[in-house]
């Protein structure tokens, strides 16, 4: 690692000051990603502003709306297992402790898990081309090894995938992320907060230079009745998902009212389909339909060669987390077959 | 550019000051911002029971308890823990009277090499007081963030299920 500057911060407004003050400064909360990154020299920062000591953002309260606001600081461990998400929004629940080990749930804030960088083998590895990493030098991922790569939403520039499980949970719950920078506040819808590759795969996100998560909002309907997250990779448990879904279901006896789909491990971003949850509303929650939605949500599904499988895989676990999603408390910790 | 560079590294020059409290006993830390917790503990204040394993966060080797929770101390800087209180591999026993866990450990063959044992120790005891885990399954799956290339996890997962049943805390 290099040297930096250090600062910490106590307020929100002194915060943004300090990160418009030097170039290259970045945000310091619960530092997993990033120190793991600078550790691997994918990252050179020449000043931190600690964030962690800034009075009210590690909270957690309810809204008027009938909502409820993640602090940015707030530790994921601690908004898992949270009595309201627990009660009111265990689909975000189980999705956060389905995510990395017990000690860096304890580590990361909510903030932070929405900026985690993909884990693609070429992003890790300074010495080849990445567009990511490095803009217009190329991606070998397209013709090389691409078993964890993306199967939607990809580019010729890029086809590394978005690693978080909590973001796919906050897709499917339509959660909004409350940011703050020089230019005031705004607040960002979650399918408008990350962003596809393009041919800007630089770019993870639709933030702007400076500007800091403060909270994450989820709104009122939480899914708490039928859904589950399932999460599909190499091994039992501490590895990223080859293909995980959040499913959340509103039914009226055997008849889906609502359906919210969100697939990780497969884009850039948590992947949702409006035509797939627009066909199922109406009809009956069994096999035959998860069947048909998961044909609409990859129909311009397109493998590179050694994530091929996931394509088929991501259909199995679409209908496999629908059928959960009718009987949450079939749902095991990890990946293992339901009872 | 230049003269602001220059200004930066004249920043730079100055050690941070963390003060600690480490096993009970306060520590006064002058270390670089760049300075992990992990090297802060080891190099600095001598407590080389923490282990440096992959330093990303990926082995649970260096596994501490910081202000009664479980974290990577190799993804942490040693300056964000101002005032906090640390407990280490060294800290848990008292006296000569090992922890529970470090006894359930011995009395199931709960490690061959010993590397990884500090950061399992560290991690069983947090586990413990979250109180998160009920089934053996379930403690399973939160110990996954510790690696145990021996292939000791039976003797491990064995030990906590034994201290949680005595009901251990402390």
């Amino acid at each position: 690692m290099n040297n930096f500057e250090y600062k910490q911060a106590e307020d929100i407004a002194t915060a943004i000051n300090l990160i418009s003050e030097q170039d290259n400064t970045k945000f310091l909360a619960g530092g997993t990603n990033l120190l793991d990154l600078w550790k691997y020299n994918l990252t050179n920062p020449s000043g931190l502003v600690d964030i962690n000591r800034i009075h009210g953002l590690a909270e957690i309260k309810e809204l008027s709306n009938g909502g409820v606001r993640l602090g940015a600081n707030f530790k994921n461990a601690d908004t898992a297992y949270h009595p309201i998400i627990e009660n009111k929004y265990p689909l975000l629940s189980k999705a956060i402790l389905a995510g990395a080990s017990a000690q860096i749930r304890n580590m990361a804030s909510n903030g932070g898990n929405l900026l985690q960088r993909t884990r693609c083998y070429y992003f890790y590895d300074p010495d080849v081309p990445c567009n990511k990493r490095n803009p217009g030098s190329g991606c070998p991922a397209k013709e090389g090894y691409n078993r964890i790569h993306a199967i939607l939403g990809t580019s010729d520039h890029c086809i590394a995938v978005f690693p978080s499980d909590m973001c796919v949970a906050l897709a499917a719950l339509n959660a909004l992320v409350n940011v703050e920078g020089a230019e005031g506040k705004r607040t960002i819808a979650f399918a408008d907060f990350h962003r596809l590759p393009g041919d800007r795969p630089d770019l993870d996100n639709n933030l702007k230079p400076g500007e800091l998560i403060t909270s994450i909002d989820l709104p009122d309907k939480g899914f708490a009745q039928n859904y589950s997250y399932l999460k599909l990779r190499d091994r039992h448990s501490y590895a990223f998902a080859l293909v995980s879904v959040a499913t959340a279901l509103e039914l009226d006896g055997e008849m889906i009212k609502d359906a919210r789909i969100a697939l990780g491990g497969v884009a850039h971003k948590p992947w949702r389909s409006t035509e797939a949850e627009n066909f199922l509303r109406g009809k009956s929650a069994n096999e035959s339909n998860f069947a048909a939605a998961a044909d609409i949500i990859l129909q311009d599904a397109k493998g590179y060669g050694h994530n091929d499988f996931k394509i088929a895989l991501a259909k199995k676990a679409i209908i496999r987390n629908g059928l959960m999603a009718l009987n949450p408390q079939s749902q095991l910790p990890g990946a293992k077959p339901s009872a | 550019m230049r003269s602001e560079t220059q200004n930066l590294n004249h920043l730079k020059q100055g050690d941070c000051t963390v003060n600690l409290t480490v096993n009970g006993e306060q520590k006064i830390l002058q270390v670089q911002p760049w300075v992990s917790l992990l090297d802060g503990l080891r190099d600095h204040l001598n407590l080389t029971g923490t282990k440096k394993g992959c330093d990303h966060g990926q082995c649970g080797a260096c596994t501490i308890i910081c202000d009664d929770k479980r974290i990577l101390s190799c993804l942490t800087l040693a300056v964000m823990k101002n005032g906090s209180e640390i407990t280490t591999v060294e800290g848990i026993a008292h006296g000569n009277e090992l922890h529970p866990i470090q006894q359930a450990f011995i009395d199931h063959d709960a490690f061959q090499c010993g590397y990884c044992t500090p950061g399992q120790l560290c991690s069983a005891i947090g586990l413990i007081k979250e109180g998160k885990a009920q089934t053996r399954e379930e403690v399973k799956e939160l110990m996954s963030g510790n690696l145990c290339r021996c292939g000791a996890n039976i003797g491990i997962i064995d030990a906590i299920m034994e201290v949680k049943a005595g009901g251990g805390h402390e």
